[in-house]
Formats: C-alpha cells, sequence, structure tokens
C-alpha cells in the first residue's frame, strides 16, 4: 500500500524534534482526521538553517511531515517558498490518492512557520 | 522474526488441512455428483467433511449446507428466511456491530420494503436482552445476532437469546427465526446449535485453518428458507454448484482438528493473549482493552494505546515483521473508524489508536515477547515525536 520511502520514514523519522528559540513555528491539525504536524525552522539571512518536526497521524502523515524537513533545511528562502505538495510526494514516491492530504498537511506546516517568521503574507 | 497476530482476518491453512485437500486436485477428480466410481469417492469426500462439521456444532449432517464461505451464509441465512417468510412479517432485528455481510444484506432488504432494527451495543459491546425483547413485535421474522464479534471477541448472550426466541414461538410466534454468524467462534469457542437454540448459524473454513473459498450454513432440520443462488440440484437442492471438493474434505479435516482438544487450545491461546495484555500494560502507560473482557473469545485482543495513530502502529510493527489490524483509517481527510468501536461509544481518541491483535493454535511465547519488545520501541518512538510527546510522556491517558 505505501512506498519504500513512506515505509522507511516511519521507521526511521528524519529531523524530530522541536527547535528552542525557532524564527517561526507552523503547528497545523486536519480538524476532520485530527492529524497534526508541529514544524519549527531556523532563518538565517536568507537560508533556512536547520528544522524540527513533530506528527501524530497516519503513516503519510509522519513520511510528510520528515520530508518536508528534508526538502527545506539548507535551502535559500527564496526556494523553500517554493516548495509544494508534488515535491513532499516526489520525495516520498508515492501516495495512496487518499491520502494526498497528508502532504498537504506538511505544506501547510510550511507556510505556517514562515508567516509567522514574518517570510510570508498570511 | 515473522509474527501472525491477525487470524480473525485469516488463518493459516494447516498442514493437515492442505493434505487432506491435495487428493481431491488431480487424483480424485470427479464431480460428487456423478454417478460412476470418480464421482462416488468425491461424494464419500463431501460427506465425510459434512459429518465432522456436524458433530463441530453438534448438528445433524442434514443439517449442513456447505458454500462459499462466511459472506454468502449470511446473506443466504438473512435473504432466504426474509424472502421465505415475507408474507409472515416484515421485520428484521440484528445489532450495530455485525460483520457487513450482515448489515448490508439487511440495508439491500430495507430498501425493499423491510423494517430492521438496529439494536445498540453497551460499552462493553454487549446486546441488551431488554432491548432485544421490547424490539420484537408481531411481524419480527428473524433475529440476526453475532456470535463472536470479529473485532472485540465479544461474545453476546446467544444462548439467552435463544431462549427468548422459544419463548415467544411457545407464545405463538411460530415465524420467528434466530441466526447467527458465528464465523469468528467456530474454533475457538465451544459452538452447540441446541444449546445455543439457533435456527441458523454462519461460519467458514479459512478462520479455523481450513481453506478460503468454503463455509457453511447450519439450517436447523423443518427451518424453510427461500434459495439463493438458483441452478441444479446440489446440497440437496439449497445451494445449487459444483461442491468444491478439495474445499469442503480441507473444512472437514479442519472441524476435525478444531474439534479435537478444542479445551487445551482455549486455554494455550488465552494464556499467550494474558501475556501480551499483561505485558503491553506493564510496560506501557496509556493503554486501554476494548470490548468486554469477561465475555470474549481467548485469541482476541483489542487494545488502544493513547497518543498514537494505530495505522501508523500497524506499519511500525509490520516493518518488524508483525502482523496486525486497526479499526482505524483516514482516507481523504476524513476518519473512517470501526463501526463496531464506534458503537461501543469509544471516543475518536480511542478508536484512533485502537489494534486488534488475533492469535492462533501456531503462536508460540517467543512470538509474543517478541511482539511485546517492538510494541514498547515503537509507541514510546510514535509518543516522543507527537507534538503532544511531553503530556503523553507524563500522563499518557484517553
Amino acid at each position: 500500500m505505501y512506498s519504500p520511502q513512506v515505509a522507511e520514514r516511519i521507521a526511521n523519522p528524519r529531523n524530530v524534534g522541536e527547535l528552542i528559540s525557532p524564527s517561526g513555528t507552523g503547528d497545523v491539525t486536519n480538524q476532520v482526521c485530527l492529524d497534526r504536524i508541529k514544524l519549527t525552522i531556523q532563518i538565517e539571512g536568507d537560508r533556512l538553517t536547520d528544522a524540527r518536526v513533530q506528527a501524530l497521524g497516519c503513516p503519510p502523515t509522519i513520511a510528510a511531515a520528515s520530508a518536508i524537513t528534508e526538502l527545506i533545511i539548507g535551502q535559500v528562502i527564496s526556494d523553500v517558498c517554493r516548495v509544494n505538495r508534488q515535491d513532499v510526494i516526489s520525495t516520498l514516491g508515492r501516495l495512496p490518492p487518499a491520502k494526498l492530504h497528508c502532504a498537504a498537511l506538511a505544506i501547510e506546516a510550511l507556510r505556517a512557520a514562515l508567516e509567522d517568521a514574518g517570510l510570508l503574507e498570511s | 522474526m515473522r509474527v501472525y497476530l491477525d487470524n480473525s482476518a485469516t488463518t493459516a491453512t494447516a498442514p493437515e488441512v492442505v493434505a487432506a485437500m491435495l487428493p481431491f486436485f488431480s487424483e480424485e477428480i470427479g464431480n460428487a455428483q456423478s454417478v460412476h466410481s470418480f464421482g462416488q469417492r468425491a461424494r464419500a469426500a463431501v460427506e465425510k467433511a459434512r459429518r465432522a462439521l456436524a458433530a463441530l456444532i453438534n448438528a445433524a449432517p442434514g443439517e449442513i449446507i456447505f458454500l462459499s464461505g462466511g459472506t454468502e451464509a449470511d446473506n443466504f441465512a438473512i435473504r432466504g428466511v426474509a424472502e421465505a417468510h415475507r408474507d409472515k412479517g416484515r421485520h428484521i432485528i440484528t445489532s450495530e456491530i455485525e460483520h457487513p455481510a450482515v448489515l448490508a444484506t439487511c440495508e439491500a432488504l430495507a430498501a425493499s420494503g423491510f423494517r430492521v432494527t438496529y439494536l445498540p451495543v453497551s460499552s462493553e459491546g454487549l446486546v441488551s436482552l431488554d432491548r432485544l425483547r421490547a424490539a420484537v413485535s408481531d411481524d419480527t421474522i428473524l433475529i440476526s445476532i453475532m456470535h463472536a464479534n470479529n473485532e472485540t471477541g465479544t461474545i453476546q448472550p446467544v444462548e439467552e437469546i435463544g431462549r427468548l426466541v422459544a419463548q415467544a414461538r411457545e407464545r405463538g410466534q411460530k415465524h420467528l427465526h434466530f441466526h447467527t454468524d458465528a464465523v469468528q467462534s467456530v474454533g475457538k469457542t465451544p459452538v452447540d446449535v441446541k444449546r445455543l437454540g439457533v435456527d441458523l448459524l454462519s461460519l467458514s473454513g479459512h478462520k479455523l485453518h481450513g481453506p478460503k473459498g468454503i463455509g457453511a450454513l447450519y439450517l436447523r432440520k423443518g427451518v424453510r428458507i427461500s434459495k439463493l443462488i438458483y441452478g441444479g440440484h446440489h446440497e440437496r437442492d439449497r445451494r445449487a454448484g459444483t461442491e468444491n471438493v478439495p474445499a469442503i474434505a480441507g473444512l472437514g479435516r479442519a472441524a476435525e482438528m478444531a474439534r479435537n482438544g478444542l479445551q487445551e487450545q482455549i486455554l494455550r491461546i488465552a494464556h499467550l493473549r494474558d501475556r501480551l495484555e499483561r505485558g503491553v500494560i506493564e510496560r506501557l502507560p496509556g493503554v486501554i482493552i476494548n470490548g468486554s473482557i469477561e465475555h470474549r473469545l481467548p485469541n482476541i485482543s483489542n487494545l488502544s494505546f493513547s497518543g498514537v495513530d494505530g495505522e501508523s502502529l500497524l506499519i511500525a510493527l509490520d516493518l518488524k515483521g508483525i502482523a496486525v489490524s486497526t479499526g482505524s483509517a483516514c482516507a481523504s481527510g476524513s476518519l473512517e473508524p470501526s463501526h463496531v468501536l464506534q458503537a461501543l461509544g469509544l471516543a475518536r481518541e480511542r478508536v484512533r489508536g485502537s489494534l486488534r491483535f488475533s492469535l492462533s493454535r501456531y503462536n508460540t511465547t517467543e512470538e509474543i515477547d517478541y511482539t511485546l519488545d517492538a510494541l514498547e520501541e515503537i509507541v514510546t518512538r510514535l509518543r516522543a515525536m507527537s507534538p503532544e510527546g511531553e503530556r503523553l510522556q507524563a500522563e499518557p491517558s484517553f
């Protein structure tokens, strides 16, 4: 049902935790299924230097939370702002159609963190 | 290590069952309807299996109808009674926690003019006899209440319902019938159709170490039902279609094996189930047993783990070679929780963190201990990565 990339991130989720003094925090919950992703990011200059994530939810939500950190750490802000749902899905190989909302939740967490850091208009 | 703890979904076909089936694929190839010796040897195998299955549930061989499985048995029982007795009444009583084979059949009948009452259950998953008694009306023709639930293992008071039905008949309600779906219970706990007082009982081969694609309906002698499948005059003109002789022979062997040493198997499996539950509760805070602890099958444990998602737990266990199932799945952003756990009135969080462990005679102490180690590691890890991790570690509860 799930790709090896999703399964691998369930066994070994990346960048788990919470930054102590983050530049921005995105804490989002899907109100229907109650899956939750909390992303903290560190911005230095024009670059996103670090990120940590916490997640509660089904396997694709945990994997997408993991994937979003892999996509943004070390990137320049302009590139981070362009990361989208398809990038998350590509990192995970594929997601079942009924689970695409999990990738959307990860993007929502990123947008919220960037807004909190003052890098995106809400 | 590979550990299979999803025996309520399906069981391993016993090697003895496979051995009993093999001759009927390419050696004893006869059609059991044929009059030549090939056919008669196939017929003998079918009747031997029928006797074995009848003995397992204390029925007469002539009361056993072979068919394709539990779903067909449920459809046949419910539709068969409804259509044969619709001139006597149009009311059916069932429960909210039945298998979809029962619920969907009742819904289809409701769409064609029948009235269906879905009885609620208690927080332990038990049907109330008082509610059932109150629901029976003059036009009730069928009560269909499962023997044991497939998700929680809760055993319903079927014997008491059987007595209630007998009393209603004594008062003149001759057209009232009682069906039980015993797919999960046959081979796991003693099932005696006379003691239970049922008119019809569904069972399935692959839930008791028999092959898939075979099951049976017990139809008490004298009970009239309509056919579901039309064709030849197989199964005493009740279920058309060439007998699946290898599968029937396998089911017969599985029935013999289930009958021999049932009590010892029950004790052994319950001991493993208790070891699993005790171990989980000792090692991990925030774990609750779902369903009745007193009235349940020996092989099923339905547990809720606070602060984790059942599907994530399932996948993480699968990566360690352990197969279980969950009552929670989210699809397209909507949670599709188990209708059974919902009927128990469990909070969303508790349904979400639910896992079903279902054991069989083939599980070992080593497998249970391996599962306990894996659960401890995975639940701790999933809780630690949750945004509610600190709360969960301090006070994990529902």
